[in-house]
């Protein structure tokens, strides 16, 4: 249990650290930081080595946005070889479905509720 | 003494270094911490709906992860926490839910349609682009590599 978690951790910081010192070194934006990590996440996924430090991290490398590019990758693979060609259009987008429609849905219902702060 | 010349040399010198190593080993924490947050409402989810499958489960972490992230967005506190996190707040999941949300309420005075729903993918748009891009992609080379097997 502690193990777990304390695997979680060293790996999550690290992905995180990694963002950072990209971030020092090249002054990226957050949007560049987070399509690059993205992008890392769909290779991957890809090359099948991702489940190998899922199995080993868990949420360290599911929840950062590495994970949800896996998840892309990997719907779109499943659907290829559900449905052929059409599969990979469809694939994709359905098993990150409810990320991506509870970013929306909250992002939306958030800025209705909350006014914005002025930025010090 | 340091004369004023000196002490400014002096100043280069040393703060971006520090500020650099601290910004390190906060986005390592915070960003370990986050993730510990989503093991933890992974491990209570399967403890509540054991028959519930890995797949439904990552669903509904994330989902829970990206509340949480658009939530603390909108109360200002992950705002206050990106300043010293820096990359431990935005590589998360949650990190994407704060750029879909933080827009939105930046631009809300440019009215609902242009203002809200527009600039709410200012950030998270190009994400999802190359997203869905590029697994399309992965998707289409493994078409092709069933079909040449």
């Amino acid at each position: 249990m502690i193990v777990t978690y304390l695997k979680v951790f060293a790996v999550g910081g690290l992905v995180c650290l990694i963002g950072q010192i990209l971030i020092n070194l090249t002054k990226m934006t957050s949007s560049k930081i987070l399509v690059t990590f993205l992008l890392i996440g769909v290779v991957l996924e890809a090359i099948k080595v991702f489940d190998f430090v899922k199995d080993f991290a868990g949420a360290g490398i599911t929840i950062p946005i590495v994970g949800f590019g896996s998840t892309l990758a990997k719907g779109a693979i499943e659907g290829v070889q559900k449905f052929g060609l059409i599969g990979a259009l469809t694939g994709g987008m359905q098993a990150a479905a409810a990320g991506l429609s509870a970013a929306i849905l909250f992002g939306f219902l958030i800025s209705l509720i909350f006014k914005a702060r002025t930025k010090v | 003494m340091l004369s004023r010349t000196e002490y400014v040399e002096l100043d280069k010198k040393m703060a971006p270094k520090s500020k650099e190593w601290s910004t390190l080993v906060c986005a390592f924490l915070v960003g370990g911490f986050i993730c510990c947050i989503g093991q933890a409402v992974s491990d209570v989810f399967k403890l509540c709906v054991p028959t519930a499958s890995e797949k439904l489960t990552s669903q509904f972490t994330s989902t829970v992860m990206i509340f949480i992230g658009a939530f603390l967005t909108g109360i200002g506190i992950y705002d206050n926490i990106g300043k010293h996190a820096g990359a431990g707040s935005i590589i998360p999941i949650t990190g994407f839910a704060n750029s879909v949300v933080s827009p939105a309420m930046e631009f809300r005075s440019e009215g609902m349609v242009f203002g809200v729903m527009c600039k709410m993918f200012v950030i998270a748009g190009p994400i999802i682009v190359s997203g869905v891009t590029s697994s399309v992609g992965v998707g289409i080379v493994y078409w092709i590599i069933g079909l040449i097997k």
